[in-house]
């Protein structure tokens, strides 16, 4: 009688090989899942610095003498601050090494420094002790990021700096903030200044065009493909097309967009608008498909019963049909716009790749986008631009998380099984 | 007894036609998207062929788009052979296809014949926050941390690394394929009845046995059409390539030196100040019009290849 639970050479060789296919699978998805969280990590490590920011005290005296009260701008604040630095360290004599100790604080002090005093013009004629945002190489070294082992020469901070910045430090008139102005500044070519708030106002100036275009489209296209339209060689097309369009890479969009929206149409470049436009040809595709799969699975009952008693075929389908199905409708807007959000290519193509200072208010308006403004920071080769650049990339992705969370609790809200 | 009229008394319901005109409108939009795409192309890539021919534009291998600063300087016709970057193009998909179709199929067949219902449930999501990062981050990430990497690597066992080399980006952006290729096959290995699997363990087929030669011969038809339309994704994917891979046209099929790719190309071109009379703007919508094609025929052959066979056992 054969015995079965002996093992044999060869079934305990198919046995090994059973084991090894199934760690292959389990391998691939740790690999996989191992490089999101590789990236999302390493990113996070490098951009959690920007949320901060490295702020220092001068004593700023504001002589009367100095200050025209009907026109307070017309002060050099510039050389006020520059004093202040060689107040604080009058040992400094040589030109080389006052323009470093100027380079302490940023070049934007000055402007802080108006502001404040055309606030509170009572600043003049006192002394007093005023915080400044520290400058891009101050802020990188307080941070840890400036390798102070390489020798001096070949490095941009050098070490009378981090002397003074260790003086002022001893001080106490040194300290890390919560950095608000990278959310409520635009675009800078000082990396300690830069703020993503005018490419967040492109990004979402553009998706609300987008949102407006494409949605009403693509869901009176999803009802009319699915409730109305004949299963012809017309209706065969629109689907092919679409699912065709589906595919079409993104950059494609953005060439259409000049050819037509720029060249033919003559909309102004850079515009929300267009960026607006040039998405929502993207997501209408998204958004047709998502609408008719969540058509589809209204029950025909439902159309039945309000045909049978007496419902129009355009009433049974917007007051029966239609709201049943619109959180899945919505859900695959929200879904599309998710990704209409992430996009880049589209948009360099349109011009929407400028540096954008002000912050736009307009659909019209210059802007850039917030993926936009990732690739251009990332292409900078300061130091602070790299932590500003992850900084970035987690507001991004901490958009996109919400969108689709959204996306997520919509559906499992309003979701009917029948 | 009463006689009730059911016909329609109020006659045609104008809000109704409108409504109904208006979806009509809606739909037909699709349809002029894609002559929009296809004539915008075309019209601009005429003009560029008005100066380039269409030979030396296929069958060139030499790419040098340059604006003449005086009409007589030399080269001041520059070259726009497109073999670089068709080749350029094909070697970082081909890298980007040879780490995600190993890695999207085992995880796809793990998924769908091996993991329990939980892990299902919470793998697969995870596995999608892959495609919905947007690919700026992943060539922030290809640029900053897998090129030097690799470059480490090679310097490190003593090979010659360029800076932007094509394995980088194609590594990373076949890491951004993997979610693709394993939910389509995924669906597609779904799909293969119950009956053939317990077929071949009947027989004493070890499980992997029938994965292997049963389930995946028959789901294959499927599997392939999700490596086409994974393949398209991959040539028409632009932000990777433009940050972590070269702008240099080299013809070359080493993927540790710099390539350039025809969608970097589209970008270098068109971004920033342009003229639009010139061969090199224009140029660009050559190479779109090439973009587009391919990756329209790869997307028509896949989903013909899907749709054929999805009905066999239906």
């Amino acid at each position: 009688m054969t015995d079965f639970t002996v093992k044999t050479p060869a079934l305990k060789r198919r046995h090994a090989a059973e084991k090894r296919f199934q760690w292959y699978g389990l391998g691939s998805i740790i690999i996989a899942l191992g490089f999101l969280l590789l990236m999302v990590g390493s990113i996070t490590i490098k951009g959690i610095g920007a949320f901060t920011q490295t702020r220092v005290a001068l004593e700023i005296e504001l002589p009367s003498n100095e200050f025209n009260l009907n026109d307070l701008k017309a002060t050099n604040y510039g050389a006020i601050v520059k004093k202040a630095l060689r107040n604080a360290f009058p040992d400094v004599t040589k030109r080389r090494d006052k323009r470093k100790l100027y380079g302490l604080v940023s070049p934007y002090a000055s402007f802080e420094l108006q502001k404040m005093v055309i606030e509170d013009p009572a600043l003049i004629g006192k002394t007093t002790k005023i915080w400044f945002v520290a400058s891009d190489d101050v802020d990188m070294y307080i941070k840890g990021n400036v390798d102070t082992s390489i020798d001096e020469k070949s490095r941009k901070f050098s070490d009378k700096q981090i002397a003074w910045v260790e003086e002022i430090q001893k001080k106490g008139d040194l300290e890390k903030v919560f950095n608000s102005g990278f959310f409520t500044g635009g675009d800078s070519r000082e990396p300690e200044l830069a703020g993503i708030l005018s490419a967040f106002m492109g990004s979402a100036l553009s998706l609300s065009v987008c949102f407006l275009l494409s949605f009403p489209i693509g869901i009176f296209a999803a009802i009319y493909l699915e409730e109305f339209a004949k299963k012809n060689r017309w209706s065969a097309l629109i689907e092919i097309n679409i699912n065709n369009l589906a595919a079409v890479p993104s950059i494609v969009f953005g060439l259409l967009g000049l050819a037509v929206f720029l060249n033919v149409f003559g909309l102004p470049r850079s515009s929300p608008l267009v960026g607006g436009m040039v998405l929502s040809l993207m997501t209408l595709p998204t958004i047709i498909i998502a609408s008719r799969a969540s058509l589809r699975a209204v029950p025909p009952s439902i159309r039945e019963a309000a045909l049978g008693i007496g419902a129009s075929q355009v009433q049974a389908a917007f007051h029966h049909v239609v709201p049943l199905a619109l959180p899945g409708m919505l859900t695959g807007a929200i879904v599309g716009m998710a990704r209409a959000l992430g996009d880049t290519a589209p948009l360099l193509m349109i011009g929407m790749v400028a540096f954008i200072v002000d912050i736009p208010t307009g659909v019209l308006d210059k802007a850039t986008a917030l993926p936009v403004q990732i690739f251009l920071w990332a292409d900078s080769p300061e130091r602070g631009f790299m932590e500003k650049t992850s900084a970035a990339i987690l507001v991004l992705l901490v958009f996109l998380v919400l969108m689709n969370l959204v996306a997520i609790i919509l559906r499992r809200k309003f979701e009917q099984r029948f | 007894m009463q006689h009730i009229n059911i016909t329609n008394t109020r006659g045609p319901r104008p809000l109704e036609q409108a409504l109904k005109i208006t979806m009509v409108a809606c739909s037909v939009i699709a349809i002029i998207i894609t002559i929009g795409i296809v004539l915008s192309l075309a019209f601009e890539a005429y003009r560029f062929f008005q100066l380039v021919s269409l030979q030396d534009f296929l069958f060139g291998t030499k790419w040098s788009p340059q604006t003449a600063i005086r009409s007589d300087q030399v080269g001041a016709e520059g070259s726009f052979g497109a073999i670089p970057l068709i080749t350029g193009t094909l070697l970082i998909s081909a890298i980007a296809m040879a780490t995600a179709t190993p890695l999207g199929l085992a995880s796809a067949i793990y998924l769908a014949e091996y993991a329990s219902p939980t892990t299902r449930n919470v793998v697969k999501p995870l596995l999608e926050i892959l495609a919905g990062i947007p690919t700026v981050v992943y060539g922030f990430f290809a640029a900053l941390t897998v090129a030097p990497m690799i470059r480490w690597t090679g310097t490190e066992i003593g090979l010659e690394v360029a800076s932007e080399s094509a394995l980088a980006a194609g590594l990373v952006m076949g890491i951004m394929i993997v979610p693709l290729i394993s939910s389509l096959s995924d669906d597609v290995i779904n799909a293969v009845p119950q009956s053939l699997r317990d077929a071949s363990l009947g027989l004493g087929a070890t499980k992997s046995e029938t994965i292997r030669r049963v389930v995946l011969l028959s789901a294959f038809p499927g599997i392939a059409g999700s490596l086409l339309l994974a393949t398209s994704r991959a040539i028409g994917e632009t932000m990777i390539v433009v940050m972590a891979a070269g702008m240099a046209a080299n013809l070359t099929a080493n993927p540790l030196q710099a390539v350039t790719t025809i969608t970097v190309q589209i970008v270098a071109l068109l971004t920033g100040d342009q003229e639009f009379e010139s061969a090199k703007t224009l140029s660009a919508f050559a190479l779109g019009l090439l973009l587009f094609t391919i990756t329209l025929v790869l997307n028509v052959v896949a989903q013909k290849i899907v749709n054929h066979f999805s009905e066999q056992y239906d």
